[in-house]
């Protein structure tokens, strides 16, 4: 019995690096649901269109963390990051929010910032960096504001909480 | 056994106030700090909020200098002045104001260009809420302030029918931040007895107490760093020799770079010392931090 058990724990831990996406660094596991997003998406497609679809939302996600990383004020944080894993998890999360129809397998926002000590200012140089990205992929500014509004109560989660 | 105790407290204080000593400059997003309002608390220039001045977050400490000029037809109000920011709870503010009643000064028999001047000594403490980030909430962001004022023309103010140079006036606002709309409101209450602003005086022979005012502004996002919105704000109407009446302004606000906004406006301040119709330009520039 206890063998038999050795052997599935074996056997599960061989075989979580098998489900991790090709680039990424594999994660603990936890349950995956698109609840966690943390946030209730548009009701219809019309703002994942407004940011263009896929490949506008991966070139937002793309421009705003290219800026991210290059920003003295905020780089540091992302440094042993898993950034290929952080932009396929945003990408999944923009299209569930913006009723794009895709299941997001990320974690958390409590959890995906835990002990990292994020704190106001960073998030809101990330937010400016978003800004500029969809201005760069010229959305509409009042899909702009629909998005961020929705994201704007992660803040909760994502800056330690004192 | 008390030694012990206050090692113990010490281990415990300590690293508190090693965070509480490691402060953080910035981290507001564009323009959700308001601009200068006259009386030099954060606000939409005629109108109080409930924002705390500064860039700074709840890490650090910000602020800001302003200058302002309001040129009217028979006047000129010129302000300076300057507002500090304490972990995005607390604000003190600054100003002092310039009344330049030109040729007016004549007709009113104090002269050509006499000065009418004030200081405001603010402080606003934000007590619940948070105007920008919390979207998912309707609880606006909601501030207590206190103002006084002290006008430097006694014997005037006490001439025409004022009861005092010096007043206070107690202030509460709410301001939200309606992202999904790019809309801002704000709604503030004035405990007031100050006469235009206070520059002339407090209190009146017609009404000497403290009465309700009404101040507002409500503000839209154009673009990431261009704000457009209109303001208004009813006075005291205590003093028989001249009626007061409400304000307004219509407004653009600009951001410059991280650290600077322009603001221009078209303000309505009504009758003032028996001129009436004093409409004119409102600019003010402010830097911040």
């Amino acid at each position: 019995m206890f063998c038999a058990s050795v052997a599935a724990l074996l056997l599960s831990l061989q075989a979580a690096p098998d489900m991790t996406p090709a680039g990424e660094q594999p994660v603990a596991p936890y349950a995956h649901a698109n609840a966690n997003a943390d946030g209730v998406p548009f009701r219809d497609d019309h703002m994942w269109r407004a940011f263009h679809g896929a490949i506008g939302v991966a070139r937002v996600i793309d421009g705003m963390i290219d800026r991210s990383l290059t920003d003295p004020r905020i780089s540091d944080i992302f440094k042993g990051q898993d950034i290929t894993r952080l932009r396929r998890t945003l990408r999944e999360q923009f299209c569930y929010l913006l009723g794009g129809g895709c299941t997001y397998t990320g974690r958390t926002m409590q959890e995906a910032h835990r002990n990292m000590g994020i704190q106001s200012a960073d998030l809101a140089a990330l937010v400016e960096h978003l800004q500029a990205a969809m201005q760069t992929e010229h959305i509409a500014f009042t899909a702009q504001n629909r998005l961020l509004a929705k994201l704007a109560p992660m803040k909760r989660d994502v800056v330690k909480q004192k | 056994m008390l030694f012990r105790l206050l090692i113990v407290a010490a281990c415990l204080t300590l690293p508190g106030m090693a965070q509480a000593t490691d402060t953080r400059a910035g981290g507001k997003l564009v323009l959700t700090e308001g601009v200068s309002s006259v009386e030099g608390s954060a606000g939409g220039g005629l109108a109080n909020w409930a924002l705390i001045a500064g860039n700074e977050t709840e890490d650090g400490i910000g602020g800001n200098l302003h200058a302002t000029e309001v040129l009217l037809p028979d006047y000129k109000l010129t302000s300076v002045g300057g507002a500090v920011g304490w972990r995005d709870r607390i604000e003190i503010s600054y100003v002092h104001q310039v009344f330049d009643t030109r040729t007016a000064g004549v007709a009113l028999g104090l002269g050509q260009g006499f000065i009418f001047g004030e200081d405001v000594f603010g402080a606003k403490l934000r007590v619940a809420g948070d105007a920008v980030w919390d979207q998912d909430r309707w609880l606006p962001q909601i501030a207590v302030s206190v103002q006084h004022k002290r006008a430097n023309r006694a014997a005037i103010i006490r001439a025409v029918g004022g009861k005092s140079a010096d007043g206070t006036d107690f202030l509460l606002s709410a301001t939200k931040l309606v992202l999904a709309k790019g809309l801002l409101v704000d709604a503030t209450l004035r405990l007031t007895n100050g006469n235009q602003f206070g520059l002339f005086g407090f209190g009146g022979d017609r009404q000497a107490a403290r009465t309700a005012q009404f101040e507002g502004s409500a503000a839209l996002m154009v673009t990431p760093r261009l704000v457009i919105g209109g303001e208004y704000r009813t006075k005291p109407d205590n003093l028989g020799f001249a009626r007061e009446n409400a304000a307004y302004d219509v407004f653009a606000a600009l951001a410059v770079g991280h650290h600077a906004t322009l603001t221009a406006a078209y303000t309505d301040l009504g009758s003032v010392a028996t001129f009436a119709r004093q409409r004119g330009l409102f600019l003010s520039l402010q830097g911040s931090f």
